[in-house]
């Protein structure tokens, strides 16, 4: 066989796919530079400086603001929906589908599907705007029952967080003796909402749990720990003139940082706050809010034990929590219940609290 | 080979050799994006742009590039690679300066790299040994007749949609049965002009 026509395939083949290669390397610089784009988050209340050409969806993830996706960008999923007031051009083919009428009238498009190519207007959810990851470190890992620690953890340098009180944060724990993965718990935040670099958590350890095994056992003061959030939707509706504040166990934690919001913030509201307790041993916080009762006339502590043993020479309300709640509140009107605690407790809580009149839009709660 | 009249491939190739209805290429997305006649007019255009940019590129390679270096043989693997390059740079510069445009056709772009009209007319230019207006008319001419043929369809099937079917002949099978009887029509165009 002839060499050269070997040498002459080969040759030729790779002459014309460079040449074509570099072409396209030229048009991608060309074409698919946009420049430096300015991003306006939230009607200025945040701006980035993005280097345009990519996706949105891409861009902002590159920016550490997630949009939830599950498809990762290719128009099959329909989650990662963002508002685009301005700079997103006509609406593709491609998010047809996805897009409603309504949604349509306000702008919302796929942010996978629109590329930055200018400058852009954004709406982003506070919540997913809020949702990072952080690693913080331990700084105190204090016993605030038997069976209950407090986790005060620090947030790296530089970093803050804005949560609304009573909202939850992801815990993630390393792989730990038989337990080979990460896994990730959700627990409230107990600290105040106006301390940005900070978080406190309650955990209570459960028999057997993965996670809480881990913090009871493993976790030791100046660990490094991973966090994200802020969640949920448990936080401060404020529309009434009284909160009935319900919690058992582990379940104090949002409530103590809705109290302190609602003290800090000046509201008017009166509070009156219910806290469950299977005996003595189980109460902690005791002394910090019998201060606050003190303090603002506001804010009443209603600790209710249900199995006092005579040492303990407990003077408070007996019996459990559904008891004191009963004879204690009278209507529902103008008033709004926060309950945080085991399902069982909260069943039979909202189940006494819809008797008094108290609606599906009155009662906010958080079942773990 | 005699010189054809750049005109009569023009007509010849939108109905007598129609590249869907005489020779059947271009099938899949012929079937596939025709249930709607708007996004059907939509990839007509988009193949048609592409058509003519491929076919005149592709004259200018072989003429130029794969009969002075006599590498024949490999005229396939550079006529695609020619199309998936252009089509590449033709989407880029389409986001960029016709961002209207783009948001209608953009979507098709990456299906036409696959199209086998595509390459299909290119073949037929270098067998047939078109100078460059043939080649630009024939190109032209067939992109036109493939939108003309996925329009027929997009509108047939869009009157069907209303219409009693028996279960066992929608879809596929039905498109399958009204582009033969379509084909058949065409056929009846034969004897107006001849290209091969």
């Amino acid at each position: 066989m002839d060499f050269s026509i070997i040498l002459r395939t080969v040759g030729s083949l790779a002459l014309i796919s460079g040449v074509l290669s570099v072409i396209i390397s030229v048009a991608e610089k060309v074409l698919n530079n946009y420049g430096t784009c300015e991003l306006d988050i939230n009607e200025g209340q945040k701006k980035l400086s993005v280097q345009g050409g990519s996706s949105l969806l891409s861009t902002l993830a590159g920016e550490k603001i997630f949009i939830p996706s599950a498809c990762g960008g290719k128009a099959t999923c329909g989650l990662c929906k963002v508002q685009v007031l301005e700079g997103a051009g006509p609406l593709l083919p491609t998010e047809e589908p996805y897009i409603s009428e309504q949604e349509r009238a306000d702008h919302v498009r796929l942010s996978c599907q629109i590329k930055v190519k200018g400058n852009m207007r954004l709406m982003i959810p506070e919540e997913l705007f809020n949702i990072r990851e952080f690693n913080c470190t331990l700084e105190s890992i204090t016993d605030m029952t038997y069976d209950i620690k407090r986790l005060r953890m620090k947030l790296p340098a530089g970093e803050t967080i804005n949560f609304k009180a009573g909202q939850f944060m992801q815990f993630y724990t390393k792989p730990y003796g038989k337990v080979k993965e990460e896994v990730f718990r959700a627990y409230s935040i107990s600290s105040k909402a106006s301390e940005h670099d900070y978080l406190e958590l309650l955990i209570r350890l459960v028999p057997g749990g993965i996670c809480t095994t881990y913090v009871h056992t493993a976790l030791k003061e100046g660990d490094q720990v991973r966090l994200s959030g802020p969640y949920g939707d448990f936080y401060l509706r404020g529309d009434c003139e009284e909160l009935i504040m319900i919690a058992g166990g582990s379940g104090l934690a949002p409530i103590r940082s809705l109290v302190y919001d609602v003290i800090e913030k000046g509201l008017p509201h009166k509070m009156r706050f219910f806290f469950g307790a299977n005996t003595v041993r189980d109460l902690y916080y005791m002394e910090e809010f019998a201060q606050i009762e003190q303090e603002y006339p506001q804010f009443k502590f209603i600790p209710c034990v249900a199995r006092p043993e005579p040492e303990d020479n407990w003077t408070g309300d007996t019996g459990f929590v559904t008891v004191a709640l009963q004879n204690q509140v009278d209507t529902g009107e103008g008033k709004e219940a926060y309950l945080c605690g085991s399902p069982g407790m909260l069943d039979a809580c909202i189940k006494i609290l819809k008797e008094k009149g108290f609606t599906d839009q009155t009662i906010f709660y958080d079942k773990f | 080979m005699p010189q054809i009249s750049p005109f009569i491939i023009f007509f010849a190739s939108i109905i007598t050799s129609n590249m869907i209805l005489s020779n059947f290429l271009g099938m899949c997305s012929y079937l596939s994006v025709s249930s709607e006649y708007k996004t059907a007019t939509g990839l007509g255009m988009a193949v048609t742009l592409v058509l003519v940019m491929t076919t005149v590129i592709n004259w200018v390679v072989y003429k130029f590039v794969i009969l002075p270096l006599e590498i024949e043989y490999l005229q396939y693997i550079i006529f695609i690679m020619v199309i998936a390059a252009l089509v590449q740079i033709l989407e880029m510069g389409m986001d960029r300066y016709m961002p209207d445009l783009h948001a209608k056709l953009g979507i098709f772009l990456p299906l036409i790299t696959v199209n086998c009209a595509i390459l299909g007319v290119t073949l037929f230019m270098v067998i047939r040994s078109y100078g460059f207006s043939q080649s630009l008319m024939f190109s032209l001419g067939s992109g036109l007749g493939w939108w003309l043929a996925i329009n027929m369809l997009a509108a047939i099937r869009e009157k069907l949609k209303n219409a009693k079917l028996p279960p066992g002949i929608s879809g596929p099978a039905l498109s399958f049965i009204i582009t033969g009887i379509m084909a058949m029509a065409f056929i009846g165009f034969s004897g107006i002009f001849t290209i091969q």
